[in-house]
């Protein structure tokens, strides 16, 4: 019998665990500003901790880890698109505020 | 289609898996067909997040003046003590622990275990009632401050659209979300779902850690950044 026929069924340690570790990954991150790091340790830290939260949140506790491949790919690979327009945005900005110190700024 | 007999051909792993699910003829899916729609659901929502945040990034790239720190703007005194972003630290506790006791509510539900099942439901509303005062209580402090959608007193401007706009319509999936564990939790209760199954209960959770991840990257890219 598949899981899905008997729902998803894990033992109650794993859920606690993921908790405590969200708490420590949460706490770092907040550290992070507390210390007021800046610059490159900054932001690679900010995105490795969120990268780790979000990921254990949608593994763990959303199951999507244990779900078939199909699933996966259908919940996955439209993030593709999301890149891209992060990309072509952050492009446009950059646009944006050149053209704006040309023309606004004195 | 009989979907209560489960086909075993649900069990090639992997790519070849992937392959037999789209190609045979049978349903692509092996899931109650709730779940799968709060996926696709879900999967919409983020794009919506998604290009809320972009929105944020474009504006804040473009912008000439400087960018309120959020830091400062979200520190707050307490017993003498200045504390930078304490509030929204606290606020991102309540939802991860709200996650966490969602989690068990899964679990102990398919277990049949109804008591347990709706004492943890209840818990996770309870935190996320208790998040939504929380953030009523930020934004009145902010709107308080002088921030308006059209300026704030600490430079650009677009920092109080953004503000508004992404942590606004966050609130409002939580505030929907706790309605929703309030009603399946009812339900549970009374007993509604002896027959047809606990899936509701994982649906609802879904939904609920879906609201949990999305306020890690507002919590990253707005409040970090």
């Amino acid at each position: 019998m598949s899981e899905a026929a008997t729902g998803q069924q894990h033992p109650i340690g794993i859920y606690l665990k993921i908790w405590a570790l969200l708490f420590v990954l949460s706490f770092f991150s907040y550290l992070v500003d507390y210390f007021h790091l800046q610059g490159f340790w900054r932001w690679s830290l900010i995105l490795l901790f969120m990268f780790l939260k979000a990921g254990f949140i949608v593994a763990i506790f959303m199951h999507l880890g244990w779900e078939r491949l199909s699933l996966k790919y259908v919940l996955l690979l439209p993030l593709v698109a999301i890149l891209v327009l992060i990309a072509l945005m952050a492009i446009e900005g950059d646009y944006t505020f050149l053209t704006r110190q040309q023309f606004f700024d004195t | 289609m009989d979907t209560g007999s489960h086909d075993d051909s649900y069990t090639a792993p992997g790519v070849r898996g992937m392959v037999a699910d789209w190609a045979a003829d049978k349903q692509a899916f092996d899931m109650p067909w709730g779940k799968l729609m709060m996926w696709i659901f879900l999967l919409s929502d983020t794009f919506i997040f998604s290009i809320f945040l972009t929105s944020y990034m474009n504006v804040r790239l473009s912008a000439t003046d400087s960018w309120p720190n959020a830091s400062e703007v979200f520190a707050l005194e307490i017993f003498g003590h200045h504390l930078p972003l304490i509030l929204i630290a606290i606020m991102t506790f309540v939802l991860i622990t709200s996650s966490g006791t969602m989690a068990m509510a899964v679990n102990f539900a398919y277990r049949r275990d109804r008591r347990k099942t709706v004492w943890l439901m209840a818990a996770t509303a309870l935190l996320g009632a208790s998040f939504v005062g929380m953030q009523a209580f930020e934004w009145t402090k902010l709107i308080e401050d002088g921030v308006r959608p059209w300026g704030n007193p600490w430079g650009a401007a677009q920092f109080g659209s953004a503000f508004f706009m992404i942590t606004g319509f966050h609130g409002l999936h939580v505030s929907a979300g706790v309605i929703y564990l309030a009603i399946v939790a009812r339900k549970v209760a009374r007993g509604d779902y002896e027959q047809k199954g606990y899936a509701i209960v994982e649906i609802a959770g879904l939904y609920w850690h879906f609201v949990d991840l999305v306020w890690v990257f507002i919590f990253a890219f707005f409040y970090l950044w």
